[in-house]
């Protein structure tokens, strides 16, 4: 295969639509991952991903332990969905997962947030979702570009190598 | 492998063009490299590129925030050195295996 025939991304829009630990994750790495390759990024948050840039909960996203298949013991045994349901399981698992991250050098998000703007990539809210939520942009991360609607957000879609990602 | 002459030096790279051998590294290698992708090296860019083969040498893992917290140069600065790439450019020119890790 030859390299130069291949045609780069130049542009990802990721919307992240919930709010638990591994799903605001997964759309900062890429987030992230697309600004250090030198793609055009912008990040759109709606519903319930809005906890991933809302201050007050940003560094405190949680992991679900109860209705997860895929959740396991350090050891690799099955998680008991009944386990997950005692007070304090969730918010340590959480906390569990935040520290294993933080070993591989994943920063909370509100400095990925600071990590994704000083590399130029974009992010907004959505407006829907902000009313919904009676929330302002003061109670939103600094680095929240703006407020807009889902039609702002495609307008920004333009070029040939645009993909959305949904998360 | 590809090899190519620079500076005078018969140089070995992988095949996503980063320097076969670390060893082999020399700042007016790096001063080439960075002229193929239009970027011209200065001092801001050179205390990166050591302060990266100084941690590689050392077996550590490399990420932007790392480099970021190295008092050397903020992500931001980073960026503006190596714009669009802030770790993968640098560690090429710095002679250093392409970055693996995702942050």
């Amino acid at each position: 295969m030859d390299n130069k025939e291949q045609k780069p991304l130049e542009k990802v829009l990721i919307i992240c639509a919930k709010g638990s630990l591994e799903d605001v994750y997964a759309s900062l790495v890429m987030a992230n991952g697309a600004v250090m390759e030198g793609i055009e990024t912008k990040l759109f948050f709606t519903f319930f991903g809005l906890d991933g840039i809302t201050k007050k909960y940003m560094d405190k996203l949680y992991t679900g332990t109860v209705g997860n298949p895929a959740m396991r013991m350090p050891g690799g045994l099955k998680f008991p969905t009944l386990l997950g349901v005692l007070p304090g399981v969730e918010a340590g698992v959480s906390s569990m997962m935040r520290s294993e991250m933080d070993k591989l050098d994943m920063p909370p998000p509100s400095e990925f947030l600071d990590m994704i703007a000083a590399g130029g990539g974009e992010i907004f809210a959505c407006k829907l979702a902000v009313e919904m939520f009676k929330l302002k942009k003061e109670d939103f991360h600094d680095e929240v570009k703006d407020i807009i609607t889902i039609g702002q957000f495609y307008e920004m879609a333009t070029g040939e190598r645009t993909q959305i990602i949904f998360t | 492998m590809e090899k190519k002459n620079i500076a005078g030096v018969e140089v070995e790279f992988t095949e996503d063009g980063f320097l076969a051998d670390a060893s082999q590294w020399t700042k007016e290698i790096a001063a080439e490299l960075a002229k193929e992708d239009g970027i011209v090296l200065g001092e801001d860019h050179y205390a990166v590129l050591e302060y990266l083969r100084k941690e590689n040498a050392a077996g550590a893992p490399l990420t932007i925030r790392k480099v970021g917290k190295s008092g050397i140069v903020d992500i931001k600065g980073l960026y503006q050195l190596f714009p669009g790439g802030p770790l993968k450019l640098s560690s090429k020119y710095a002679g250093i295996p392409k970055p693996t890790s995702c942050v």
